[in-house]
């Protein structure tokens, strides 16, 4: 499973970089889809870290990835275009500060509660944007470099997931589903329920700040309006939709949500509803997730 | 080995143990009995830090363990079997023994651990590579103590296993118990509805009503005890 799961990163790391390699030859609208289909990617890996293995609710999420988008823009436009790389790290850096702020609360709260807070701190995370002037107020920050490309979008969309699922399938890593399923009987076997918690939070919410810093320099222009909520809820929904815990689904999910959208651009006023209906439609038909399947084996074997 | 001295519990304004004091010696098997609602099994949340206590004190081998955090009362001994549903259940059989051995970095004596888990339950080893969601109740608790061995406790708490669980399948657990406690010399405390059973396996026993220990003494005596046997012997 280890060393399998290391061939797919490679394979991965090597396609970003051949893609990225004819990307120049590439309409530009669909590489632009590419590299949002690879964002989003990221987005609900990291979510699933905390809301499917963990067995948390988060409604927080476009907060970190505001909170790593401002960060790493910030860092590009005050210094030059070389820094970028610096960016994707203090963007996330930044995000993980914030998710242990959030992860605190989480020690405390579960359930309904608990995603009130984070919906709470992604909202604060948008008023306080919108009222710094150092961060562009209303108008955010224009004029960003053009910095994200195929390479860095798909490069790190495969480090997120290799991250992830070694963590999820380490011994170590069992501990997150243990929490998950049963918190009372984790603490009783020696398993700290608090680390785990904190632990998802910090990582999920750092590579929703590589994610946002990548967005940062894909789209140029960054308004804090863009995070609010109804971002979090998309990403939930990918989340939901692949099937709590299940980082397959969840690729595939984020994938279709993404593209699914742009497609139904013909239908022009009709593509919400549409869309909704087909959400609504599968949580009918599928409440388990669309791609939802047991884990046969232990991992190891 | 185990002190408990004038343990009180709340949840919220209700007081749920009332200041219980019991002592448990090296090599014992003491049970706890009362009818629901009594605190017993605030008295194991207790000492295995799920819960913190208001007033009172714990100690273990000398060592005060009062409102440790869990894993830190784990790490020196102490295994809690919790009541109902207290297995992972999207995790195999085998990760959920291996669970059970969180604390420990030994994989030797890991894999030997496991080795005797499965002799003492075979049927867990039937079902190694099986999610513990699909096994059945007795088979669960089962899973449940197992794990708990697994973490080679000096001191095992058990909270009901006799629960919902197929009355074929109760006699066995409760055979598995004793030999548990006699051959691999762990001390237990285990709280049980079904006091027939309980007093037949145990050494001694405390009588908790309404938050208070209102009796204590040797189990074959508290079979014998006019009071015991009216209200929770059936006569």
């Amino acid at each position: 499973m280890h060393t399998n799961a290391k061939r797919w990163l490679m394979a991965a790391l090597i396609a970003s970089f051949v893609a990225s390699y004819f990307s120049a030859r590439f309409d530009q609208y669909y590489l632009g889809l590419a590299i949002d289909v690879g964002i989003n990617v990221m987005l609900a890996v990291s979510l699933n870290l905390i809301n499917g293995h963990t067995g948390q609710f988060s409604l927080g999420h476009a907060g970190f990835m505001a909170v790593g988008g401002f960060a790493a823009a910030k860092l590009t436009l005050l210094t030059s275009d070389a820094y970028f790389p610096l960016g994707l790290l203090l963007g996330g850096a930044v995000a993980a500060l914030a998710g242990l702020i959030v992860g605190i609360p989480s020690l405390r709260l579960r359930g309904d509660y608990l995603a009130i807070v984070t919906l709470g701190f992604g909202e604060i995370i948008r008023v306080i944007l919108q009222n710094s002037e150092f961060f562009g107020a209303a108008t955010g920050l224009t004029g960003i470099p053009k910095l994200t490309t195929l390479c860095w979008t798909w490069g790190s969309a495969a480090i997120v997931v290799y991250v992830i699922c070694s963590l999820v399938n380490s011994t170590y890593g069992l501990g997150f589903l243990c929490v998950h399923d049963d918190e009372v009987a984790a603490a009783a076997s020696g398993i700290n329920p608090v680390r785990y918690k904190v632990t998802a939070f910090v990582v999920g919410a750092f590579f929703a700040g590589v994610a946002g810093a990548l967005y940062a320099h894909h789209k140029r222009v960054l308004q804090p309006d863009s995070f609010n909520f109804i971002k979090s809820i998309d990403i939930v929904v990918m989340v939901i939709l692949g099937g709590m815990g299940r980082t397959t689904g969840v690729i595939i999910a984020a994938i279709l949500l993404t593209l699914l959208p742009e497609f139904l651009r013909g239908f022009a006023d009709y593509r919400m509803i549409i869309y909704s209906l087909m959400i609504i439609a599968l949580m009918i038909l599928r409440p388990q997730g669309l791609f939802h399947w047991t884990r046969k084996n232990a991992p190891n074997q | 080995m185990l002190e408990v001295n004038n343990l009180t519990v709340q949840y919220g304004a209700i007081k749920a143990l009332h200041g219980i004091s019991l002592r448990v010696s090296q090599g014992e098997i003491v049970t706890l009995i009362g009818s629901n609602g009594a605190g017993k099994s605030t008295a194991l949340r207790a000492i295995s830090g799920l819960v913190r206590s208001a007033e009172g004190h714990i100690t273990f081998d000398g060592q005060p363990i009062t409102n440790l955090a869990s894993h830190e009362i784990v790490q020196r001994g102490i295994s809690h079997v919790p009541e109902g549903r207290m297995i992972f259940a999207n995790l195999t059989v085998q990760e959920n023994l291996k669970m059970g051995a969180y604390l420990r970095r030994d994989s030797d004596g890991i894999a030997q651990t496991m080795d005797y888990v499965f002799a003492t339950f075979p049927r867990l080893r039937e079902r190694e590579k099986q999610v513990a969601g699909t096994l059945s109740g007795g088979e669960q608790q089962m899973l449940a103590i197992g794990r708990a061995l697994m973490g080679q406790p000096k001191f095992l708490m058990l909270d009901e296993p006799s629960l919902g669980i197929a009355p074929i399948l109760v006699k066995t657990i409760f055979e598995k118990i004793v030999e548990i406690n006699r051959e691999q010399k762990i001390t237990i405390l285990l709280v049980e509805q079904n006091a027939h059973r309980a007093l037949d396996i145990s050494h001694r026993g405390y009588v908790i009503e309404t938050g208070r220990v209102i009796l204590h003494d040797e189990s074959k005596s508290l079979r014998t005890n006019p009071q015991v046997k009216s209200a929770y012997l059936g006569g």
